[in-house]
């Protein structure tokens, strides 16, 4: 069997004494797109947040079990700011900082080094055309990213984390706060960036799940109740409570 | 059932004096409220007035440019002269030095307070910070009369009261104000920008610098212009350690008067031209107090706009 992107063993979670992941064991393909689903408040952003230690931030978090990017444990074996190079992030809301698109895709890799203005050049370009937004901001790169409307930051956000060449994407609900036409954009380009990058998503909207993910895992009150191929999770799930959600009977 | 009738019918009779009795009551604090509003803009206008009316007189007859750019100020002098130049100089010189001891030190706290103090350490280091603005002024000349300027006379000579000491103690006089308000505005910037510069790589110092900072950059230079008004209008202080000469200062160790130590020194014994040329130095200092205002809310404004 090949060795997964990203793995997962034994993982627990606690935010203070509330335990928000129960012994989580998953292993995530290289170049495929994930999809965590589940209700709110099930763990999946939560877990999400682990795979680039973006948890560390939060006050009282303690993780227990091996994470692994590559066979590197992400926890033990690796600097923070690589671990975070190599798996960018895509948050609920467009972040993108209050400064120009340019210094906005500019930024990360700035963060690691590189000063060349040709270089950069080349970089701003290529991930805005690789987010497909090259041609609603190739006119103004140095205007502030926040003129941009909601759809198009979203991307610009995309543009940024695959600026400094990522292998692994999360993205946590990148669509929740778009509307339908940016949505189906962001899904586009998605399974178009699977050809190059492994992808994580979470997502509330199973219909996203099902047009994009290869794979699906259903998160319930902190466990993974299934995780499978899209298709079989979506057609004929093996555990009633899958099912149940699936068809909306609750959630 | 007829008694809940009867019931409903009473008080549907009580309460239209109900409402209008609170109708009326709410009219009336409305008016009070207005009332007090306008006590403070009263308060300004009048004051406008009386130091226009009182102080530009004086500045005409004297002369702008004589008054302003005179360097000569011997008001019991005959003739006297009026020139105020010495002091404009010697409050920008305190005002610049005050900026440039308190404005790294306060920005620098601020942003260790902001983004890098434990939360426990906060809580310890907050109130004194905050503490420091309520420390009367008299306090602070105290302070810099019996503790900077005997420093400063050994360490490099001359009397200790100088440009040098009065930019020491404004210094530390505006700290509380660049403080306060600095941290309120790194507090205030989005944790999102904050989090999508770490997602990218980037380091606690880093994000802290390169993002969180320059986001908050308009908070924090209304701090500043609110800190530059504090110090340009000192006065208690100042005068205990400025040496008050009216010359103006060639090094940070000469003695120096500032616009607010000139009105109150001579104002006791001052009649005639000389009194209201001393309202005439009022207006000056007033005059840049309006200017660093406008700028405040310039800034401010922009802020806004985000």
């Amino acid at each position: 069997m090949i060795q997964p992107k990203l793995q997962v063993k034994n993982c627990d979670l606690f935010y203070g004494d509330f335990q928000a992941l129960k012994n989580i064991n998953l292993s995530i393909a290289e170049k495929e797109i994930t999809a965590f689903i589940g209700p709110s408040g099930c763990g999946k952003s939560t877990l999400l947040k682990s795979l680039n230690r973006m948890n560390d931030l939060v006050e009282g978090c303690k993780i227990t079990g091996d994470f692994t990017l590559d066979g590197e444990n992400i926890y033990k074996d690796m600097e923070i700011t690589e671990l975070r190079k190599r798996v960018g992030m895509v948050f609920q809301k467009p972040n993108l900082f209050p400064m120009s698109i340019y210094d906005n895709i500019a930024y990360g890799p700035r963060t690691h080094g590189i000063k060349k203005k040709a270089d950069l050049d080349e970089i701003v370009e290529t991930t805005l055309r690789q987010a497909s937004v090259w041609d609603e901001t190739k006119d103004r790169l140095k205007k502030s990213a926040l003129g941009m409307s909601g759809g198009q930051q979203q991307r610009i956000c995309i543009a940024r984390a695959l600026a400094v060449k990522p292998e692994v994407l999360l993205m946590d609900e990148p669509t929740s706060a778009l509307d339908p036409i940016s949505t189906i954009k962001i899904e586009e380009l998605a399974t178009e960036l699977k050809k190059n990058y492994t992808i994580v998503i979470v997502t509330h909207n199973m219909q996203q799940a099902t047009r994009i993910s290869d794979k699906t895992a259903f998160f319930l009150h902190g466990e993974i109740v299934e995780f499978d191929e899209t298709q079989r999770i979506f057609s004929n799930p093996k555990e009633q409570k899958t099912l149940e959600y699936i068809t909306g009977r609750f959630g | 059932m007829t008694e809940n009738t009867a019931v409903s019918a009473n008080t549907a009779a009580q309460k239209p004096t109900a409402k209008q009795s609170s109708h009326l009551l709410e009219k009336a604090m409305k008016a009070l409220f207005f009332l007090c509003a306008c006590v403070s803009v009263a308060a300004v206008i009048v004051i406008c007035i009386f130091m226009f009316a009182k102080g530009c007189p004086a500045i005409a007859k004297i002369g702008v440019g004589n008054f302003l750019f005179g360097t000569d100020w011997s008001p019991r002098n005959v003739p006297a002269s009026y020139g105020i130049f010495p002091m404009i100089v010697g409050s920008l010189y305190c005002t610049a030095g005050a900026i440039m001891i308190g404005v790294p030190i306060g920005l620098l706290t601020a942003i260790f307070m902001a983004k890098f103090c434990p939360k426990k350490l906060f809580k310890w280091l907050m109130p004194p910070i905050n503490l420091l603005a309520g420390i009367p002024s008299i306090v602070y000349g105290f302070f810099g009369m019996v503790v900077v300027v005997p420093i400063i006379r050994n360490l490099f000579g001359g009397t200790g009261n100088s440009v040098l000491t009065v930019s020491i103690i404004l210094g530390i006089m505006i700290l509380p104000t660049i403080v306060g308000m600095s941290v309120s505005a790194l507090k205030a910037v989005p944790d999102s920008y904050y989090e999508g510069a770490v997602a990218l790589g980037a380091t606690h110092e880093r994000a802290v610098a390169t993002v969180v900072f320059p986001a908050a950059k308009s908070g924090i230079l209304a701090s500043v212009i609110l800190a530059v008004g504090r110090a340009i209008g000192e006065t208690m202080a100042v005068i205990m350690i400025a040496g008050n000469s009216t010359i103006i200062p060639h090094s940070l160790l000469d003695s120096v008067r500032t616009l607010t130590g000139n009105i109150v020194i001579e104002m006791s014994y001052a009649e005639g031209l000389h009194y209201d040329a001393l309202i005439g130095t009022g207006v000056v200092l007033f005059v840049f107090i309006l200017l660093l205002n406008l700028c405040f809310n310039l800034v401010t404004n922009r802020k806004d706009k985000g």
